[in-house]
């Protein structure tokens, strides 16, 4: 499978207490379970991302559990209130249980 | 007869470990939690979610096209109308479909810092089904929203 690169989208400065959206896409197939392979007609297996989380400061603030019904290269876009400056750390993990991860800096007032 | 006794005695209590077996094994089904089973529907989904609890309609808004023409990604997006303080916030959505070989979709956890419990995402279709959001709130109520959407090409399986 190609590299999985996950993309993310954060506005880099912000006022307090300002809700921002922050926008998320990884590039990954997101085998359903339920597609055939053409040349043998067997169930290709699951291979999902099937948890997403942002943490902001180390603290959660928005996860999803994700089920085959999501797009492959899933997006999540999401909101945000920041109140003071910091980094955000973004977690996908696959069924193969491997994570990739991805951080962004915001700077709150000032 | 004694022997006979003695036999069905054992017997009885095997099927008796057996059911306390079956039923420990029903339990730690249970625990594994809101993770959706084969076979589910869209309302059992739903009430696995709220716990049996009635979703009224309201405060949810979601969004979806009215027809997708490719059922393999179908962009969808909800708003919950709440103050998003630490004693009033949505603490999670469920999102179903009614017609895909599995209900689930996805989970969105929502925290206080969120300001806002809105999130989109893109998601497979498999034929004109309706998608449905479930909203918990922090007091324990539950609010649904739901949106028929109608599929040109589906978008599961091959």
């Amino acid at each position: 499978m190609a590299k999985v690169k996950p993309r993310v989208k954060v506005p880099k400065k912000a006022e307090a207490g300002e809700v921002i959206t922050i926008k998320t896409l990884i590039n990954h197939k997101m085998e359903s379970g339920f597609r055939k392979d053409k040349k043998t007609g067997e169930l290709i297996p699951q291979k999902i991302i099937n948890k997403f989380t942002a943490e902001f400061n180390g603290k959660p603030v928005f996860s999803a559990d994700v089920r085959p019904a999501v797009s492959a290269n899933p997006y999540f876009q999401f909101k945000v209130k920041v109140s003071e400056s910091g980094t955000f750390k973004f977690i996908w993990v696959d069924d193969d249980g491997s994570t990739y991860s991805s951080e962004k800096k915001i700077k709150v007032g000032g | 007869m004694m022997m006979k006794a003695a036999t069905m005695r054992v017997t009885r209590r095997q099927a008796l470990g057996l059911g306390a077996g079956a039923t420990a094994v029903v339990i730690a089904g249970q625990t594994v939690g809101p993770a959706i089973a084969k076979g589910q529907t869209a309302k059992d989904a739903i009430k696995a979610f709220t716990g049996g609890a009635e979703a009224k309609s309201g405060k949810v808004s979601l969004s979806t096209p009215e027809i997708a023409e490719n059922g393999n990604t179908v962009p969808v997006s909800f708003d919950v109308e709440s103050p998003m303080t630490a004693a009033d916030h949505v603490q999670s959505v469920l999102v179903v479909t009614d017609g895909n070989p599995r209900p689930g979709v996805a989970t969105f956890h929502f925290s206080e810092m969120s300001g806002q419990a809105s999130a989109s995402t893109r998601i497979r279709l498999a034929k004109t089904q309706n998608v449905i959001a479930v909203a918990k709130m922090s007091d324990g109520s539950f609010f649904m929203d739901k949106r028929l959407v109608k599929v040109t090409i589906g978008g599961c399986g091959g």
